[in-house]
């Protein structure tokens, strides 16, 4: 039973840690005020970059930064779209959506000798205290777990530090709220929305590299399926806010875990099902929570200097 | 709003950058562009056989753009096209097999409730939105997923599963393809036999979907530009507080215009399983038609006629795409779904034309001054 329950544990934090870094992606770009619907793009091109950056080099690591770059400039593309032009960030979203993993997997294709998928590496992202505890033991199952999931709590850490206690965190929910105004108080609207978006760009990057590179160990088409699309809801459902974007990933994560965990038993319970679970309680929670979520006041809004 | 003339030079000016855009990328993988796209151009039009197939792409792409079309013109996002398409095959595939009804009543009678059902689908997403004020973007996000499963479920019954991941097909009387049995008959053999084109064509699974497509562009045209209905659903695409002050009752407007977006995809479901595939099988991911229809929507300009032109480009370029990847060329098919991404990241961004217009302008002015 106890096992069972650090299994559950272990693998809703595995699943999780994708989702984390993509959805706190989310916030900090809506939270400047520009929305981001590329998420599930920029994670595709980085899970792709971090496998096979991962596979030539043989170190993990410079994969895992590489796919955080190769998205900060597809995040880069959606800044000048948005900022620059004045562009319809939704549609910019979409386009993102096709470019990214359409890029990829033509990268793939022309890297590793027409196939849709990279090279397993060989040496995955290491493990945070492995061999500390006992073999399959209750902590072991919790604690053993990939360096990337670390770094996600502590990037969902550092982001609720910066946005909440620091002037540059005020500057960036200030631009999102209310552009004019911040630039009265001589903010440059511009530079901080360019700054969130390669961000988010980065951060998205990087959950798709702790896809390809700790939860799997290459790149395929159908490794990223909507998990983009899920970080964006767990987004809102968070109500724009790190620590909220964090436990709405956690309960995403956990919904994997109990369709890993029950295909594993003998408990008759339809997988299908189960899978819908989360959407069906993201949709419930935004009946009941709508009008305390609201989206940051300008999201969405280019905005034009008079 | 921009005047239709220039949305429609953006379009086109887009869609040469989105050529020359996926022209330089597969120049800088290694791979000639002319002969990328000459292969490109002769595996659409090349024969008869060709032609047909790449419509059998566009039917529902065409489809699942108008019914983006539709939600864009009430000032709604439906990304939800996707879940409606599944939800209308998944009637399809369930009805075709399990009803016993005679020929042509058999697929009508799936067609009316499969778009009912997708238009009930749309329609949740709109309810919300009217009733709760939830963001149709999310609603419909999670709706595709619930649908996606959904469909995986019903794949699942056993009655229903012909073997792991593949259901029954549909019955006979309820196939929408041309000649459906006879070609497979002595008779038909024979006389195809004598007609090597026609035996060609009548290879593929062309079918009655591009026609009912093409009745549906039609109806749309007629809904949005004749009709009370469409006037106030445009009203409320252009200023809900106007629309409101003039009488529309805007929730229901919204809720109508989600409706009809689902409906749209759900007979576009319904249609890809009648025609095409005749089954449903397992899902592991999107099959991306809903998210191709919002690119179509969008080339198409937001009209009817824009959305069967664009539907058609997207289904050739995509038939076509599966040429290149074959020998001598080998060149990624995934190339089209670059093409086509950044000439949607250019529909997004019209003021970037203004510049361009403007820094030509001045120039011209420079070169008068001189």
């Amino acid at each position: 039973m106890i096992r069972s329950l650090g299994f559950i544990i272990g693998t809703t934090l595995m699943y999780s840690t994708p989702l984390i870094f993509a959805a706190l992606g989310g916030v900090i770009s809506e939270r400047s005020g520009v929305i981001n619907i590329g998420l599930e793009g920029m994670l595709a091109f980085g899970a792709f970059t971090g496998a096979s950056v991962g596979y030539f080099t043989g170190n993990p690591w410079i994969g895992f930064i590489a796919g955080g770059l190769a998205s900060g400039l597809i995040g880069l593309i959606h800044a000048i779209v948005s900022v620059t032009f004045h562009g319809d960030q939704v549609v910019s979203g979409i386009a993102i959506n096709f470019i990214g993993p359409g890029l990829a997997i033509f990268l793939s294709r022309k890297l590793f000798s027409g196939a849709a998928m990279t090279i397993p590496v060989a040496n995955k992202i290491p493990k945070f205290l492995s061999g500390v505890f006992p073999e399959n033991s209750f902590m072991e199952n919790v604690f053993k777990q990939d360096w990337t999931t670390v770094i996600a709590f502590l990037t969902a850490i550092l982001m609720w530090f910066v946005l909440y206690k620091t002037v540059l965190g005020l500057r960036i929910m200030a631009v999102g709220e209310n552009p004019e105004a911040a630039d009265t108080l001589g903010i440059s609207v511009r530079k901080i929305r360019y700054g969130a978006v390669i961000t988010s760009g980065v951060l998205a990057g990087l959950g798709g590299a702790s896809m390809s590179l700790a939860v799997a160990s290459n790149f395929f088409p159908t490794l990223i399926s909507g998990q983009g699309f899920i970080a964006l809801a767990a987004m809102i459902f968070g109500k724009w806010k790190p620590h909220g974007a964090l436990g709405a990933c956690l309960i995403f994560g956990l919904a994997q875990a109990l369709v890993v965990y029950l295909g594993g038993t003998t408990i008759e319970v339809s997988t299908d099902l189960l899978n819908m679970l989360p959407y069906v309680m993201t949709l419930v929670i935004l009946l009941g929570v709508v009008g305390s979520a609201n989206a940051p006041a300008a999201d969405g809004q280019p905005y034009e200097k008079e | 709003m921009s005047k239709p003339r220039s949305k429609l030079n953006i379009i086109f000016f887009s869609v040469v950058i989105g050529f020359l855009a996926g022209g330089i990328i597969l120049k800088l993988a290694g791979y000639s562009p002319i002969e990328v796209y000459f292969i490109m151009l002769k595996g659409t039009f090349g024969s008869l056989k060709f032609v047909s197939y790449g419509i059998l792409k566009a039917t529902p792409l065409i489809l699942t753009g108008l019914s983006v079309m539709f939600a864009f013109r009430t000032g709604l996002f439906n990304i939800g096209a996707e879940g409606q398409f599944i939800v209308g095959s998944i009637v399809a595939a369930s009805m075709g097999y399990y009803l016993h009804l005679p020929a042509i009543i058999h697929p009508i009678v799936i067609l009316v409730i499969a778009t009912i059902a997708g238009g009930l689908w749309g329609g949740i997403a709109g309810f919300f939105k009217a009733k709760f004020g939830v963001n149709e973007v999310i609603s419909t996000i999670m709706l595709n997923w619930i649908a996606l499963y959904l469909s995986n479920y019903v794949v699942a019954i056993e009655s229903f599963a012909r073997r792991t991941n593949v259901t029954h097909s549909i019955q006979s009387t309820a196939s929408i393809r041309l000649l459906g049995e006879w070609k497979k008959t002595e008779a038909g053999l024979d006389w195809l036999s004598g007609h090597p084109m026609l035996f060609d064509l009548f290879k593929t699974q062309i079918n009655f979907g591009i026609v009912v497509a093409i009745l549906a562009v039609v109806l749309s045209g007629f809904i949005l530009n004749k009709t009370t209905l469409g006037y106030s659903l445009k009203a409320v695409g252009y200023n809900k507080h106007a629309a409101e002050f003039g009488g529309i009752d805007v929730k229901k407007k919204v809720f109508t215009s989600m409706f009809i977006a689902g409906a749209i995809s759900g007979l576009a479901g319904a249609l890809q399983v009648l025609g095409v595939s005749q089954n449903l099988s397992t899902l592991a991911a999107m099959e991306g038609y809903g998210f191709d229809g919002i690119a179509v929507a969008l080339m198409g300009a937001n009209t009817p006629l824009g959305c069967l032109f664009s539907g058609l480009f997207f289904g050739a370029l995509k038939y076509g795409g599966t040429k290149i990847q074959t020998p001598p060329i080998n060149a990624p098919s995934e190339t089209v779904n670059i093409m086509v991404g950044i000439i949607v990241l250019f529909i997004a961004m019209p003021k970037l034309f203004d510049v361009i217009k403007k820094k030509l302008a001045e120039r011209k002015r420079v070169k008068m001054d001189d």
